[in-house]
């Protein structure tokens, strides 16, 4: 049998790499140039939220060659984050950068169809959930393409730093998981991690091809979430954006 | 590769619960052991898991990813799964990440397995 835990155990330093408490995010300051829509004031989600089928994603590239630890590799990750993301998703962290409990507003353009180009706008977040010197959790808010985590991590592995992008999320509502399984959005958040991994790779002058590992964690879906489509991100930007001209008449 | 820096002993209770004592840390590397663990309760004909965190050093983000797909497996086994033990900085993250939704949580073992009866 077992005791209630002393309140010693809560003094580890490295505690503070958790978030602090976020019941609903709340954007502070808007770094120049971002829309900030559908964050503020939502909750963070975890892939329990979630609607569709749970994946879990890894993503890894081997920095082979490259002598620094891989808390050095992090510290130049972080400092590069939005940088080493494609053009068509743009991140904008908070002068504070990736820290525990920040949020991180994203400018995205997507896909109407699959092999077309990305021109639908999505405007959303993440929440900072975790970050201490070789890894950073992001964590999504209601209405987000995905529903859960997305880890960015550096280790060593036989004497290589290996820098790993792993996603545990489902879809968040049924248009999410249909454009995921029938329209290519899957594939293109692939590719989204994958040239996050190869840039990050060419910032210290290495070719290695990333490696992909897939795991259906839960093939079923969660009807009892079918209700999230009302916060859907990608709805509600492009209605957003279809009533530009008319904000701009009313000024 | 980092090591793994956790152990853990699984005890039978009534021939239905199996309690899972942590002690460590979790993370990312911590996903065999915990699985084993799992395995062993249930291959002893376990519907309840009670995990116990009272002897948990140090849990990351990877650690609560665990928690997660080992949360799927019970669900998926029709068993259920609770945590006790949890330090108050515990709970606030099991509140934050929503896990506390579908794991309840109680203050110590003792309680766990009365709800559980």
């Amino acid at each position: 049998m077992t005791t209630p835990p002393s309140p010693s155990n809560d003094n580890d330093p490295r505690q503070s790499a958790w978030s602090p408490p976020v019941p609903r995010m709340k954007v502070t300051d808007v770094p120049a140039g971002a829309m900030n829509l559908n964050v503020d004031g939502r909750q963070p989600v975890s892939p329990l939220q979630g609607f569709g089928q749970m994946w879990q994603k890894t993503f890894q590239v081997r920095l082979s060659g490259v002598e620094m630890t891989p808390a050095e590799v992090m510290q130049v990750w972080k400092e590069n984050f939005p940088k080493f993301q494609p053009p068509e998703n743009r991140f904008y962290p908070t002068m504070s950068g990736l820290k525990p409990g920040e949020v991180v507003l994203i400018d995205a353009k997507v896909p109407a169809l699959p092999g077309t180009p990305s021109i639908l706008p999505v405007s959303t977040g993440v929440l900072v959930l975790y970050a201490d010197d070789t890894t950073i959790t992001v964590m999504t808010p209601e209405g987000h393409p995905e529903s859960g985590w997305n880890t960015f991590s550096t280790f060593e592995e036989d004497g290589v730093v290996i820098a790993q992008c792993q996603s545990l999320c489902r879809p968040n509502d049924p248009l999410y998981e249909f454009f995921n399984r029938f329209m290519g959005s899957s594939g293109q958040q692939d590719k989204i991690w994958s040239h996050v991994l190869t840039s990050l790779a060419a910032h210290f002058d290495v070719q290695e091809q990333v490696t992909t590992t897939k795991v259906l964690i839960d093939p079923k879906v969660q009807w009892g979430q079918a209700k999230n489509i009302w916060q859907n991100a990608a709805i509600r930007t492009v209605v957003y954006a279809l009533g530009t001209p008319v904000r701009w008449l009313r000024k | 590769m980092a090591e793994t820096k956790v152990q853990m002993t699984t005890r039978m209770i009534n021939g239905r619960t199996g309690v899972i004592y942590i002690d460590g840390e979790i993370n990312a590397f911590a996903e065999n052991v915990l699985m084993d663990a799992y395995t062993q309760a249930t291959s002893q004909g376990a519907h309840n898991i009670v995990l116990d965190f009272s002897d948990l050093d140090y849990m990351n983000s990877s650690g609560i990813g665990l928690l997660v797909t080992l949360l799927i497996r019970v669900k998926r086994q029709k068993q259920r799964l609770v945590a006790c033990g949890l330090t108050d900085h515990y709970q606030q993250i099991f509140e934050l990440t929503r896990l506390n939704e579908a794991i309840a949580i109680f203050p110590t073992e003792t309680d766990a397995l009365s709800a559980l009866n």
